[in-house]
């Protein structure tokens, strides 16, 4: 391995550490907000809000998705939308209850 | 026999076939908990105001913030120990991999007590709908946990780490695979901390 490799793995552990400090910080920023005196639908908001935070600086810098190839985005795109799916599943379901009486 | 693509990159794809694979895989795995994520909406739209928020008040709030920590720095060490391996460290991966299989043992421990705490006090799947869905997740999310640390420990004993010796490159590739796996559970928990324990 050349000097050149090494100092660009060097950077992305620089990255990595970076991120770290991020995930720690909303970890306790999501257990403040909880204690926020705020209605169930903000508190869900919020909640969700700052573990898609979370969820995407694990994705994008630790599995490296921010510089992965056009056939692993294709593939998680159509997943992202088969959840988006199955996750709307329920509110259809509660829809359609709440029409019928 | 060699098996093909597990090094260089097939053209077609861009990819080496065991990346593509744990992308796949991790494409079920996104359905399965999505499918349970899906269920815990549905269950907590019918249940009655507050049931939620009653139950999961049982819950330990700082025994989930600490585990979510530990996790986190388990993801960290993962990647180190990858890291280690492209810079050609190899008693830095053993540390590092060392270190994951700690955090993940940790997580379980503190996962034991939560448990064994809620059955002293008589709390059980069966007690209502929103510990019937907590037991699911969070169990079926520490089976993630236990084969991630079986995939990892087998990588960090010796029996398992010679490839190391004989093709470097691909025992690298290995681990890094192993680690997309184990940012995934990482993930997955990210979202079961708040809708169980904070919502």
């Amino acid at each position: 391995m050349s000097d050149n490799d090494n100092e660009h793995i060097q950077e992305h552990i620089k990255v990595y550490l970076t991120v770290f400090g991020a995930l720690g910080v909303l970890t306790v920023l999501t257990v403040a907000a909880s204690y926020l005196n705020v209605s169930t639908t903000e508190a869900i908001f919020l909640a969700l809000t700052i573990a898609t935070l979370k969820a995407s600086l694990v994705a994008g810098y630790f599995m490296h998705l921010i510089t992965e190839k056009q056939t692993i985005i294709w593939i998680l795109t159509l997943t992202f939308i088969f959840f988006l799916f199955c996750m709307f599943i329920p509110m259809i379901t509660y829809i359609d209850h709440t029409s019928l009486s | 026999m060699q098996i093909p693509y597990t090094i260089e990159e097939r053209p077609d794809t861009g990819l080496n076939n065991s990346k593509l694979g744990i992308w796949v895989f991790l494409a079920s795995e996104i359905m399965l908990f999505g499918g349970l994520f899906s269920a815990y909406v549905f269950l907590r739209i019918a249940a009655p105001v507050d049931d939620f928020a009653y139950w999961g008040s049982k819950l330990s709030i700082p025994m989930a913030t600490f585990n979510t920590l530990v996790l986190i720095t388990s993801s960290v060490t993962v990647i180190m120990s990858w890291a280690s391996l492209k810079m050609k460290d190899f008693e830095k991966y053993k540390m590092y991999m060392g270190l994951t299989l700690l955090c993940a043992f940790i997580f379980l421990v503190v996962k034991y007590f939560e448990y064994t705490g809620k059955f002293h006090h008589g709390i059980y799947p069966s007690s209502s709908t929103f510990m019937g869905i907590y037991f699911t997740l969070t169990g079926l999310h520490m089976l993630h946990i236990i084969g991630g640390m079986i995939v990892m420990g087998y990588f960090w004993l010796p029996f398992g780490n010679k490839m190391w010796q004989s093709n470097p490159e691909q025992f690298t590739n290995r681990i890094e695979v192993a680690g997309l796996y184990w940012h995934f559970v990482d993930l997955v928990w990210i979202f079961l901390f708040p809708i169980l324990y904070l919502l």
